[in-house]
């Protein structure tokens, strides 16, 4: 193996190293602090190697992995994701929790799946990433269970997801073998020749295999109508998880399906394309709907993360019609507006809470502008770049999609997006509005007062300044995209 | 680059009065006003002296290759990468708009002056950054930085209503937010779809407003993507089908908020139509005018009438502006010399007339707690100032000749009748509609027993003189309108004022 080979594996080589080292540091001493520290220390490391990759040409490492632009990116963004995560885990399991230590060491194996999905461009090494995140994530929602007095219902939530994600996975892999069996190949550009030469009868079986995976995908992108888990699993799962769920698993999975689509020419299969905007306009329609009713906020963000992936859904969709650079270049700034989106709003909800008390509800978040400001300042700016009003990054994401929808011409596709931002808005502002209210006069011992430790701080004032940043000056951002695109 | 400067002294004025309420609760109303002075300051030097701003602005009006008399012009790269670029001018038209959002800005600091003591930092904050917005809307000459500054200005004034707003704020705030952004975002396809066309057929992808004028669009979709901006403008405007949210925001908010929104935020949607709407979709317009005359006709009437049936006294101010907003409709369309004119005249006129009213029908409610117009009566012999200043002021706003509204109307009714008969010979009944509407305000509110027994200071010397300096603008438009006339000449003339529809 080459000496660049061996730099572009080094994020990968240290995140495993490192939860190598926090299982062996564990077993010799439980120490909450210490762990956390090693664990940031090893992700920041694994961030900070990107300075020494020069992935300008495209690196085929093994069969299973390819390191460009694309996936660095990606997995750059799979690292943010879980430093923020630990970051909020400190505060939430510290005092109300005993053995905090494994918690780390699967936020990092979970990590690592999101980094191995942004690198793969193989049907083994993509089955490898999404087991590693789902299986990680299964002992996650489950984490507090030992706990006296856990805040929700972990038991439930990590068995609904066991079986939920099990038989996607399942209905998944089985695609993966149909289009093997037809192609003869698992390698995603292979696929693209491969699937031309296939005799016309049997063009068929490729195509149920292409959809059977992506029903897979979709379930574990939460889109409607594979995403009835989704409610349940986020208001279970503890907090931390929650916000891992909503990104990490997220961002590696869109970027392998992206990688999939493109490289191996699905959209040559019209059928797919159509699948995908049924998927696309049901969950904008939908998830915004049924945000609208909720009270809690893990289940409102849940059911606006699906109507956030509705619309991540129609830049792909575009791709079929307009370049690839514009497309690829929309989906990446989008998920990235949604990524920190997602990690922000989480992140309060979660300063507000421990591992024995939640404070998810609606009411719980009265007056929290005049009791917190900043905590309300975090939360307003991301509920407005959810809603996509400029200043914020939203709003430059939510311009991609209008500009590649009306680029790729999906008028039905726009019109819904416009329907579901309405709605949106209206569930947005009903959370700004509580937190303007007068605080609730009842409330004691707030727990907007208590104070927290400097590193959730500094995960929230960056994600404020990241969302404001690329909302008012995106033009550099902008240019690092374009240049992920040459990847395909 | 003065025009930056205006947005970022309110953009910074509205922090510092935020940070200044730590060290007591009456500093950020000090901050907002020097801010405001300040801001009061560069438009007169614009106004008296605009040679002095020019410099290197002839430069950047030769490159960008547009017609017409540009005051004050800045040009930088944003967002390349999409062909968006910081473009701000004002020319005479503009210049007004934004010298009327500096006064108003003054009077609505002077409303909230005695009124706003609780969060006061916070306040005074959305107010200069609504303030600020609305500038940069009136100066942006990129769509989407105009759409940017459209947005912009939404979220602070949500704020001012949903926090210091009246009993039924939230329902207020939420459906002024939704009406406004939802009919921004079809603007927003309107323009996506405009840029794109432009960009196939010259391949140059840009958003610059001087640049998109004269693009060819197929002609069944030019006339979509101009209802798109016809919508949201008509939204702001509003006209009637879509102007349901405007009496239920004016109502809620607090006094300030109103006379921005009545004086001010309305003014962008007209300012719309005529910078955008038309110039860029004439034949599409020309096609749609006689359909928006007859909406202004119907807003004029139907609001009017809706006005009578009040008895809240803001809400019934709320119509009227409606009603008012119906003649500017009708002028733009009627789209000849004297009827645009008559629509900037009554633009300005109103602002100044709907805004004195709605402190007015606020310091009534800050003193006896009630907008209900069953509960007054008999108020001249309690406060005879205000009685006056009311008396004036409704008087204004029903058209009477020598002041400012009166010479808008009259324009545009003259203007409108070479267009269409019968449409204007139906919004000039509105005139007599509204003199009934004034009378009875004056009759219930002023004139009658002082049933209740209320009594109250009569105005105060910060009220006293915010009236009286609307009111000499008032006169000065009604006396000698040739000043705004001369202004906005050059502006409707570079607008290829020809069509007839």
């Amino acid at each position: 193996m080459s000496s660049a080979a061996l730099i572009d594996l080094l994020q990968l080589i240290l995140l495993t190293i490192t939860t190598v080292v926090v299982m062996v540091v564990a077993g010799f001493k439980r120490d909450h602090g210490l762990i956390n520290a090693v664990t940031q220390s090893g992700l920041m490391a694994a961030l900070f190697v990107f300075v020494f990759i020069e992935p300008t040409t495209p690196l085929q490492v093994t069969p299973l992995l390819i390191f460009d632009e694309y996936s660095l990116f990606f997995a750059n963004l799979s690292i943010i994701g879980g430093i923020g995560v630990s970051a909020m885990a400190y505060p939430y399991f510290e005092k109300h929790h005993q053995y905090n230590e494994e918690f780390y060491m699967l936020v990092l194996c979970g990590t690592l799946g999101g980094v191995v999905m942004a690198a793969s461009n193989h049907f083994v090494s993509f089955f490898i990433g999404m087991e590693l995140v789902s299986i990680s994530l299964y002992a996650l929602i489950a984490y507090p269970l030992h706990n006296a007095k856990p805040a929700k219902a972990p038991l439930e939530a990590a068995v609904k997801y066991l079986i939920m994600s099990g038989i996607a996975s399942a209905v998944l892999l089985f695609g993966m073998a149909l289009v093997y069996a037809m192609a003869g190949s698992f390698e995603f550009r292979a696929l693209a020749a491969a699937t031309s030469a296939v005799e016309a009868g049997y063009q068929p079986v490729i195509l149920v295999g292409y959809l059977l995976m992506l029903a897979g995908v979709a379930f574990k992108l939460s889109l409607v109508p594979f995403h009835m888990w989704t409610p349940d699993v986020y208001e279970g799962a503890p907090l931390p998880v929650t916000a891992f769920l909503a990104t990490v698993s997220k961002a590696g999975m869109i970027a392998v399906a992206m990688r999939l689509l493109l490289n191996a020419q699905a959209f040559n299969f019209g059928e797919i394309t159509v699948v995908l905007s049924l998927l696309a306009a049901a969950s904008m329609l939908f998830g915004n709907l049924l945000a609208l009713m909720q009270s809690n906020i893990k289940r409102m963000l849940a059911y606006s993360s699906i109507a956030h992936l509705g619309y991540l859904l129609v830049v792909v969709i575009a791709a079929a019609a307009v370049p690839d650079l514009l497309s690829v270049e929309g989906m990446s700034y989008y998920m990235s507006a949604y990524f920190l989106m997602s990690l922000g709003g989480f992140a309060v909800v979660s300063a507000l809470s421990t591992a024995e008390k939640e404070l998810d509800h609606l009411l719980d978040f009265q007056g929290l502008f005049w009791r917190n400001p900043w905590l309300a300042a975090v939360m307003i700016t991301v509920l407005l770049s959810l809603a996509g009003i400029p200043l914020t990054a939203g709003f430059i994401g939510k311009f991609y999609i209008f500009t590649t929808g009306v680029e790729g011409q999906l008028w039905f596709l726009l019109t819904m997006l416009i329907i579901g931002s309405a709605i949106g808005l209206y569930y947005y502002l009903r959370l700004i509005y509580t937190m303007l209210q007068d605080p609730n006069p009842a409330l004691r011992d707030d727990p907007a007062k208590q104070s927290l430790p400097a590193g959730l701080h500094l995960v929230m004032a960056a994600m404020v300044l990241a969302i404001l940043y690329l909302g008012v000056y995106p033009t550099p951002f902008i240019e690092t995209l374009q240049s992920l695109a040459g990847a395909f | 680059m003065i025009l930056v400067w205006l947005m970022v002294i309110l953009f910074a004025g509205g922090v510092g009065a935020w940070l200044a309420e730590s060290s007591g609760s009456e500093h950020p109303r000090a901050v907002a006003l020097a801010a405001l002075l300040l801001d009061l300051f560069l438009v007169v030097l614009m106004l008296v002296a605009p040679d002095s701003m020019g410099l290197g602005a002839v430069d950047t009006v030769a490159q960008l290759g547009q017609r017409g008399d540009w005051l004050v012009l800045f040009q930088s790269d944003w967002i390349p990468r999409f062909g968006v670029s910081f473009i701000f001018g004002v020319d005479g038209l503009g210049l007004m708009l934004v010298a009327l959002t500096v006064f108003l800005g003054l009077m609505a600091l002077g409303a909230a002056w005695g009124e706003i003591h609780e969060r006061s930092g916070f306040f005074y904050f959305n107010l200069l950054w609504t303030l600020a917005g609305v500038i940069g809307v009136f100066t942006a000459l990129d769509l989407f930085l105009f759409f940017f500054f459209w947005e912009i200005m939404l979220i602070p004034m949500y704020f001012i209503i949903a926090i210091w707003g009246h009993e039924n704020k939230e329902y207020a705030a939420m459906k002024f937010f939704i009406f406004t952004q939802v009919s921004g975002l079809l603007m927003l396809l309107s323009i996506l779809l405009l840029v794109y066309f432009h960009y196939t057929s010259t391949n140059v992808l840009t958003f610059s407003y001087f640049q998109l004028l004269g693009t060819q669009l197929p002609a069944s979709l030019g006339y979509w993507v101009m209802l798109g901006f016809f919508i949201a403008f008509a939204t702001k405007l509003p006209a009637v089908p879509v102007h349901n949210w405007l009496p239920d925001a004016h109502s809620q908010a607090p006094t300030a908020g109103s006379v921005i929104l009545a004086g001010v935020l309305l003014k962008t949607g007209a300012y719309g139509l005529i910078r955008f709407t038309i110039p860029l979709f004439p034949e599409a317009s020309a096609q749609f005018a006689p359909i928006a005359m007859t909406l202004g006709a119907i807003s004029i009437l139907y609001t009017a009438k809706v006005a009578f049936g009040q008895s809240d006294l803001k809400r019934l101010i709320a119509y009227t502006s409606v009603s008012h907003m119906g003649f500017v409709l009708l002028g733009v369309y009627a789209w000849n010399a004297q009827a645009l004119q008559g629509a900037v005249m009554t633009m300005l006129a109103h602002g100044f007339s709907a805004a004195a009213l709605f402190m007015l029908a606020g310091g009534l409610q800050h003193r006896i707690h009630t907008r209900d117009m069953d509960q007054m009566g008999g108020f001249w012999g309690v406060a005879p100032q205000m009685a006056f200043m009311a008396m004036f002021f409704t008087v204004a706003a029903v058209g009477m000749p020598g002041l400012g509204n009166f010479v808008g109307e009259f324009l545009v009714l003259l203007g409108s009748f070479q267009v269409s008969h019968t449409i204007t010979a139906f919004a000039a009944l509105g005139l007599v509609v509204a003199a009934v509407y004034s009378l009875i305000v004056i009759q219930k509110v002023f004139f009658g027993k002082n049933q209740h027994n209320h009594r109250m200071a009569d105005l105060s010397g910060m009220e006293f003189l915010c009236f009286s300096l609307m009111m000499i603008g008032l006169i000065w438009m009604g006396m000698y309108p040739q000043t705004m006339l001369d202004m906005a000449q050059p502006t409707l003339e570079s607008l290829n004022v020809a069509f007839n529809p």
